[in-house]
């Protein structure tokens, strides 16, 4: 071979075959790359990888745990939802005996940002089989995106077993599309049984004697309330909550679900009653403003179990019971709640409820077998059992203890139930709102040119867009 | 396997025999053409991928953007130039371009001042590797986890109880009280905290090209200027920093448009709140948060306007350089 023929052939036959290894390996990657990642990146949605599964999948139409016979081994449920840490490993655990029964995998996905996921998902069609929703308000325009519930779920049996305002609120132009999975019940005023060991027989049923019972024991404490509204993108949520408690109670259900509706505007007298006396609570938190709008919400009750204790009272949901130092401490004796009590005598026994709503964007056999195993009353124990959740079933009663069976019992029991507003409005004005406690808390003189604010977006949110 | 293990395998090798099978077998298709158009054709045979991926992932969404940008959020009907009107007079948007304008001025002077500094002052010591290692650490980690970081040295807790953010356990130890440092907004106080976050960052990549514009600078220009009698100082700004005036230029503009793009630490930390509010955070909350489509489109566009006479600049400056050589 002389010097100048270089060996051409050789390096352009090693060439070809390194780019057809090169392109097998991407092919065979993409394949068995697993699709349970729900984030909108991967390529291959679940249900091709459901349809080129073995096991074909009659839908189950009853909705008990017990007809989930047929096998769907191998295929794969992508569910995504805001849980995450202990909520997470809650809901696996839920999840766990179908997982056994079918031998289908359930592949979760924790977000907070749960809105950003789904909304480009809804536009871009690659979205989860199960997913979260923020609240009915969001669910309400990705009606479309929906599959209707009445076809996976017997539905006279679900509505026989669930309270009739989350059914309705779940469903969307006589279309049913979206479950409770678990509900919490809000407005609950929290305190340690050792600090004020009369309270649990004569809890105060007024906002007056609630103040009363304040001025009376301030020195047990370093403040009256322990409040912390730090929650990542969502802060301002326990704030909200406060506003929507106090509206409820001096306003009524009318005016609540016209506040949240929009048709009621923020700068309303009524509205900024409610918010001053929200500012009220946020001077007498501990730390003050300060510590308010930089402790997180999990943890902003750990104040009440030191020694001395930093504050007397903490409003919250009843999911609290299973964050920060309550996880670790005994129901009843450690701690222990009475309900938000009433502020105008007219609307005594006023509730306001949330909860976690699923629903459905691709209708495959393994996604419908979960969705109709989760809405049943064994589902939901599990996580009740474990704590911190209330179940939306009626025949759903393995509570862990006293506090759960109560909380539970007063949503049951609602005379007038409110689901929670901020959750029901625009994500847009629920943004604002949240931004609005934050920088209220801040610089509570600022409370006009909130307002003020408020209403732009409010203009704005509720407008079709 | 592990699929990611899979994936791994497939990233290093396959990536590289893709590479190498692509330009063989352009090679193969070049011996279609005569001997004369083979060198005009090679080019744009080899630039043809890159090319297709800036037409499909950078032109075609620059221009729907665009187009998006003069609709309403449905993209069903035109509405002029609303959105543009709504960037400019929103009292947030306004909020975030007053933060923008002090992340530009603050973050450019900070990085690159620094950079200059550090990479000046380390090129005479001996420990000059070691320094510059750990100048340039934080650049490997994302804004996320130095937003993270940062988080704990300006963690506040009431006062009385043990402080956990370096900034308040130190103001401790000299007596002062605990500072909840991110929720200051006077005098945009916080926003100069999180710019100090982005320049901790980029600090070390000005110091590193400046410093390897600082070793190209001739040494017989400045052992001249110290045998006339030259001090440091002046050697400093008659010699080199007139020398280094077209890096500056360069790492310069590519820290401003660091600077407009700023999110995630805004995002982390604060998520606007308290005054801190950004351009690329509104862009984020009103196409994911509000779902409108049209205003996000309008944010993005007016950043892009922003960026275009920077880049300009950055390329003129770039083929000055190229010309030079």
């Amino acid at each position: 071979m002389s010097v100048s023929q270089r060996p051409t052939g050789t390096i352009r036959r090693v060439g070809t075959l390194l780019a057809v290894a090169g392109l097998v390996f991407a092919a065979c990657s993409s394949a068995s790359t697993p699709s349970p990642s729900a984030a909108p990146a991967t390529a291959a949605p679940s249900p091709s990888s459901a349809a080129a599964s073995a096991a074909p999948a009659t839908p189950a139409a009853s909705a008990t745990a017990s007809a989930v016979t047929e096998s769907l081994a191998g295929q794969t449920v992508t569910v995504i939802g805001t849980w995450g840490g202990s909520e997470a490993d809650a809901f696996k655990q839920m999840v766990a005996p179908w997982e056994q029964q079918t031998g289908a995998k359930v592949a979760y996905t924790g977000t907070r940002d749960l809105n950003t996921v789904l909304t480009t998902g809804v536009a871009s069609g690659v979205l989860p089989d199960l997913a979260g929703l923020p609240g009915p308000g969001q669910m309400q325009q990705w009606a479309d995106s929906l599959v209707d519930l009445g076809t996976v779920l017997d539905v006279p049996t679900y509505t026989s077993e669930t309270a009739a305002p989350l059914v309705d609120l779940g469903t969307v132009n006589g279309k049913l599309v979206g479950v409770f999975i678990k509900t919490a019940v809000k407005g609950l005023i929290w305190y340690d049984p050792k600090t004020l060991t009369d309270l649990a027989t004569t809890p105060p049923t007024t906002w007056d004697a609630l103040q009363q019972y304040i001025t009376a024991n301030k020195s047990k404490a370093k403040a009256p309330w322990c409040l912390g509204v730090e929650s990542g993108a969502a802060s301002g949520w326990p704030g909200t909550d406060w506003i929507e408690d106090i509206v409820l109670r001096q306003s009524g259900p009318d005016v609540y679900n016209q506040w949240w509706q929009g048709k009621i505007k923020w700068t309303d007298p009524q509205i900024k009653q409610a918010w001053q006396t929200f500012g009220e609570v946020v001077a007498s938190s501990y730390g003050g403003a300060d510590t308010v709008n930089t402790t997180n919400f999990a943890n902003a009750g750990d104040p009440l179990f030191k020694s001395p204790p930093g504050c007397l009272f903490l409003h919250q949901a009843s999911f609290i019971t299973g964050l920060g130092a309550f996880k670790t401490l005994k129901a009843g004796t450690d701690y222990n709640f009475f309900q938000f009590p009433d502020i105008n005598a007219q609307y005594t026994g006023a509730v306001e409820g949330a909860g976690d709503l699923f629903g459905m964007f691709h209708d495959t056999p393994a996604a419908r077998s979960l969705m109709a195993y989760l809405v049943t009353a064994p589902a939901q124990d599990i996580w009740v059992k474990i704590g911190g959740a209330l179940s939306a079933n009626k025949n759903a009663t393995d509570y862990p203890d006293d506090i759960a069976k109560r909380s539970a019992a007063i949503l049951t029991n609602a005379k007038i139930f409110v689901f929670d507003a901020s959750d029901l409005m625009p994500t847009a004005m629920n943004d604002a709102f949240w931004k609005g406690i934050v920088d209220y808390i801040k610089d509570p003189t600022q409370l006009d040119s909130i307002l003020a604010n408020l209403d732009t977006v409010q203009t704005q949110a509720y407008a079709p867009q | 396997m592990d699929p990611r293990l899979v994936t791994a395998i497939v990233v290093v090798v396959g990536v590289p025999a893709v590479l190498i099978g692509y330009i063989v077998l352009t090679e193969q298709v070049l011996r279609l053409f005569p001997e004369r158009l083979k060198p005009k054709v090679r080019p744009w045979l080899w630039l043809a991928p890159a090319l297709t991926f800036l037409l499909v992932w950078l032109i075609y969404p620059t221009i729907g953007t665009a187009i998006r940008s003069f609709q309403n959020s449905a993209g069903t009907k035109f509405v002029g130039f609303d959105n543009f009107v709504y960037v400019f007079t929103n009292p947030a948007m306004q909020g975030a371009l007053k933060n923008n304008a002090i992340w530009l001025v603050l973050l450019t002077a900070l990085a690159v001042g620094l950079g200059l500094l550090i990479a000046v002052l380390v090129d005479r010591v001996r420990y000059e590797p070691v320094a510059k290692s750990f100048i340039f650490l934080p650049l490997a980690i994302s804004m996320v986890a130095a937003s993270v970081i940062w988080q704990f040295m300006f963690a506040y807790r009431p006062p009385g109880e043990p402080q956990i953010g370096t900034l308040n356990a130190i103001a401790g130890a000299f007596g002062a009280g605990p500072v909840p440092w991110l929720t200051v907004s006077e005098l945009s106080f916080n926003t100069i905290l999180l710019v100090v976050v982005m320049a901790w960052m980029w600090t070390g990549f000005c110091m590193v090209i400046i410093s390897a514009a600082l070793k190209g600078i001739n040494p017989e220009l400045i052992e001249a200027a110290r045998v006339d009698g030259a001090n440091e100082w002046q050697v400093f700004r008659g010699i080199i920093f007139p020398l280094l005036l077209p890096t500056l230029a360069v790492v310069s503009t590519t820290i401003i448009i660091t600077a407009l793009k700023a999110f995630d630490i805004v995002y982390v930390m604060t998520n606007g709140n308290f005054d801190t509010e950004v351009i690329a955070n509104r862009m984020y909350k009103e196409m994911f948060v509000n779902g409108s489509f049209g205003r996000a489109s309008a944010i993005a566009i007016v950043l892009l306007l922003a960026i275009v006479p920077v880049m300009a600049m950055n390329i003129r400056r770039f083929r000055a350089q190229e010309a030079i050589r």
